[in-house]
């Protein structure tokens, strides 16, 4: 009996073990393989000529120096907002803060490179208020393009991570911490110093890395606002992509490179947290308190200012949604739906049914093999096992563009021929969001004690019976509500979707993308709208469900 | 060296409820002050009064006649040990005392001293490179208790400090922190819900019972002359037995049935008559099965513990009551009939309402003349 349980879950192990060898080690060795691989002859040759020619052309090696500015910048940026946002929110009371919280997590949900297109639409060349402010007062408004724009993108998208890790480690602080380091002696500031900016370091640090990561691989924005200023993944995309003089074995070495850079990050972030771990519980959470005078003022000011700034890029999309324009690109200031009749209602809405399905089936695909994954890794552990727990953890240190330019070395021809296909985009958006469940449902399982699983075996229940009736059931309201915030994710993913897509395959965010460069902004609009309000709904069904207002992503 | 406390009719309001209201109490220099009650019962948020991380809505609170309700939890000198002990995850042990003396800009060497000496007091020294998670609650307890003390503080607050440690490290950190207190004579507050332990390390208790103070007094105090049912019932174990005061021969004494003994010292004004309470506790009951006069009882079931033996017994009116003998009886099955005497001068005597105690010398620590 024993025996036999122990074989369907080896079985179980194995066929996923070997599915994420397919989906995640085979398109990789792929890169790997064609970035040493010399292009010119038939025969297969060892070379290093891309990475050469990459570190010995200053038009190359610079976009990644660029895209270290960029991130480093728009890193510490982020955490100057997101440390205060979250320490101000959890300490004192504002009014609203429950719609603060929900603007804050909606404004990070969607896509930065909207986030890019709209900041154009209001400061950019021809945006409202550089018109606005040039002609009534005749002022000169800074330009928002290149390194300025980027980072401003980013910070503002990307603050809400650091918010939200920082607020679940406050959460976990226990009071009388504060209170031990108040009767020592210390005030206010420095009990923020020395007691809570040290215990929400860790949390601070996997946030920063989640933002790093982010901003280093997202293509979308400095393509859009960077205009001369160059990035690392838009030379990726350029070379892969380009219309002129398109390199695959370079585009490959390139993937190599980044890769190897997110892997370091990755290790570091992991050594660094580790070290500075604690386990924290809190009997008594921190205390909200009526802020009063001066401190009053200037943490509204902050709190709701921040806020604005975030979901602002949003408002601006929804409102020019109902804009009408002519052909598409010229506004006639008019208010009316015509951007609605153009997508939404258009014979060839296929991009929003596509978001929808393949946001269905790689969800349902993710929750499924994340469960397994979870069970395997948490009960049955095993060589097999650890190792399964290793493999699904490398799409998270994988750029979404390099992912996308894998499975189409990997998946172009037959017996694999997947490309052009919508089963490539959903195994990819599964992948890519994969860590992020497995984690979760680790965590979930782990809360469940095996005694209660040792229970219904001892009651006579084989251990299959006993993970379909018990701890599936009992993971169940945990996992769903990790799969809406996956979903919402899904729907907004770009980088790899925009390198994967063809014309019948074409998501939300990818004809949004189009559109933007076409110029054709009301349709972007309102495709971008659509993408908010599916976002902000299935957020709503987060919060029903979950019953608490505290998201993880 | 030493302060006393003085709280002077104190008020503490959350929202719309009134938690405490008027309570005064006095802690003298260098005493070890206990409160003492059910949970609930305020105890804790006076505490929290004491070292101002409550406000305080009427009344003051003054150390060694200074009133300190304006002074800010930081500047008020009192170092507190908390119920989780709050150590600083991020610090190790020699940090986490070191904390609040570099705070106050003490030359190093004397720091390095300082901290010395009082991880020697508290037996920790060789932990002191430890990180806390590498500690055990009794660990952790000790260094929270030397990182309250090494600051020098005027006022020792502890609240239930052992409360999460398990039963006999408990009783070997009750002694510790009692012996330590003495050592560095400290002026200490300590809350606890624990009788026992409250007994076994104060020098005094303030009983405490909805927001308000019961008695103060000595634990012996405390434990012989309840001033009503409720300390009675709380402090140790009380039989609770309704009776009418009867006098023989100018005597003052009770009826139990047909059983009557004198109480020495029952105020003068209770009559022949009086409906009063009597509490008596299991050892203030004696068996004799030589006797055929008493309170006449029936075993139902009896525990033997070593040092003594439980028995539970059901009296004619059909109440249960417990009885703690020194010795066995010979016969102590089910159902044997027995007759009970009681120690007179042991035992409380009420107020049919439970809220005075009759006997002299029992009302509170005035009385008894601390």
């Amino acid at each position: 009996m024993k025996q036999k349980g122990f074989n369907i879950w080896i079985g179980i192990a194995v066929l996923l073990l070997s599915f994420f060898v397919l989906f995640v080690v085979y398109p990789l060795a792929q890169v790997l393989y064609k970035s040493v691989l010399a292009s010119n002859t038939s025969d297969i040759t060892f070379t290093m000529d891309y990475f050469q020619k990459f570190f010995a052309r200053k038009y190359y090696w610079s976009t990644l120096v660029n895209s270290f500015y960029v991130t480093v910048a728009s890193t510490l940026l982020a955490s100057l907002i997101g440390l205060p946002m979250a320490y101000l929110l959890r300490s004192y009371k504002v009014p609203g803060s429950k719609y603060l919280n929900i603007l804050i997590v909606i404004s990070y949900l969607s896509p930065p490179f909207i986030g890019a297109y709209a900041w154009i639409q209001l400061f950019g060349r021809n945006g409202f208020w550089t018109k606005f402010l040039t002609e009534s007062f005749g002022w000169h408004v800074p330009s928002i393009y290149g390194f300025t724009g980027i980072v401003l993108v980013f910070s503002l998208q990307s603050f809400p991570l650091i918010y939200m890790y920082v607020s679940g480690a406050l959460k976990n602080l226990d009071n009388s911490l504060n209170e031990a380091a108040e009767s020592l002696g210390l005030n206010a500031f420095q009990r923020v110093i020395k007691i809570i900016l040290p215990l929400v370091m860790p949390s601070l640090l996997a946030g920063a890395l989640l933002v790093f990561m982010r901003v280093f691989s997202d293509f979308g924005t400095p393509m859009l606002i960077g205009e001369g200023f160059r990035t690392f993944p838009v030379l990726i995309y350029t070379q892969f992509m380009g219309e002129v003089s398109t390199d695959d074995h370079f585009a490959a070495a390139l993937c190599v490179i980044i890769i190897a850079i997110t892997l370091i990050l990755f290790f570091m972030q992991r050594y660094l947290s580790n070290k500075y771990a604690y386990s924290m519980t809190a009997l008594k959470p921190m205390e909200q308190v009526e802020p009063k005078g001066i401190r009053k003022l200037f943490a509204y000011l902050f709190v709701y200012g921040i806020a604005l700034l975030a979901i602002l890029p949003q408002l601006t999309v929804i409102y020019t949604s109902f804009l009408e324009t002519s052909g598409g690109t010229v506004y006639t200031g008019n208010l009316g739906f015509s951007n609605y009749e153009n997508t939404l209602l258009a014979k060839d809405n296929n991009s929003i049914i596509n978001t929808y399905i393949f946001g269905l089936c790689a969800i349902s695909l993710v929750v499924v093999i994340g469960v397994f994954v979870a069970y395997l890794t948490a009960r049955k552990k095993s060589f097999v096992t650890e190792m399964l727990d290793t493999l699904t953890m490398f799409p998270y240190i994988i750029p979404g563009s390099v992912l996308g330019i894998s499975f189409l070395y990997a998946f172009n021809s037959r017996p694999l021929l997947l490309s052009g296909t919508a089963i490539i985009i959903i195994l990819s958006l599964a992948i890519r969001r994969m860590p992020y469940t497995i984690r979760s449902s680790t965590a979930i399982i782990s809360q469940i004690s095996p005694s209660i699983e040792e229970a219904a075996i001892s009651l006579g229940s084989t251990e299959f019976q006993t993970f379909r009736k018990v701890t599936v059931p009992m993971m169940l309201p945990g996992v769903m509500a990790g799969a809406i915030m996956s979903w919402i994710t899904l729907i907004s993913e770009l980088s790899s979707s925009i390198i994967l897509y063809t014309s019948s395959t074409s998501t939300l965010t990818v004809a949004i993308y189009a559109e933007v460069i076409r110029s054709n902004f009301g349709n972007a609009a309102a495709y971008s709208t659509i993408l908010t309000l599916t976002s902000i709904v299935s957020l709503l069904l987060f919060f029903k469900l979950t019953k608490n207002k505290d998201i993880s992503v | 060296m030493s302060v006393a406390i003085n709280i002077d009719k104190v008020t503490k309001i959350f929202g719309k409820d009134t938690i405490i209201s008027g309570l005064s109490l006095s802690v003298k220099p260098g005493e070890f002050f206990t409160l003492l009650g059910p949970s609930g019962c305020g105890k804790t948020t006076l505490l929290r009064m004491i070292i101002g991380f409550n406000s305080i809505e009427g009344g003051k609170i003054s150390i060694d006649g200074k009133v300190v309700n304006d002074i800010p939890t930081n500047l008020r000198n009192m170092g507190m040990v908390f119920q989780n002990y709050a150590i600083f995850p991020h610090m190790s042990v020699k940090e986490n005392v070191a904390f609040g003396l570099k705070n106050r800009k003490i030359a190093k060497e004397e720091i390095e001293q300082r901290v010395e000496d009082i991880l020697d007091t508290v037996k920790i020294k060789h932990l002191k490179d430890r990180m806390p998670s590498q500690l055990s609650g009794g660990q952790q307890q000790r260094v929270a208790l030397a990182r309250a003390i090494v600051i020098h503080p005027e006022v020792l607050l502890m609240d239930e400090p052992l409360s999460n440690l398990d039963a006999k490290l408990r009783v070997e950190m009750r002694n510790a922190i009692k012996l330590i207190q003495k050592k560095i004579g400290i002026t200490t507050i300590y809350v606890t819900h624990d009788q026992e332990e409250a007994l076994a390390v104060s020098d005094r208790i303030a009983i405490m019972n909805g927001g308000v103070i019961q008695q103060i007094g000595t634990p012996q105090a405390i434990y012989r002359r309840p001033v009503n049912t409720f300390v009675a019932t709380f402090i140790g174990l009380s039989n609770i037995l309704k009776t009418k005061v009867a006098v023989r021969n100018g005597v003052q004494g009770l009826n139990f049935g047909d059983y009557w003994a004198a109480i020495p010292g029952l105020a003068e004004s209770t009559q022949e008559g009086t409906e009063v309470i009597v509490a008596v506790r299991p050892e203030e009951f004696c068996i004799d099965e030589t006797i055929t006069t008493g309170i006449p009882a029936i075993i139902r079931h009896s525990v033997f513990l070593g040092v003594n033996t439980h028995y539970f017994l059901e009296l004619s009116d059909g109440q249960e009551i417990e009885v703690i003998q020194n010795t066995e009886l010979t016969n102590n099955s089910a159902g044997s009939k027995v007759y009970l005497t009681v120690d007179a001068p042991k035992i409380n005597v009420f107020t049919a309402d439970g809220t005075q105690n009759l006997i002299a010398g029992g009302r509170g620590d005035e009385a008894e003349g601390l």
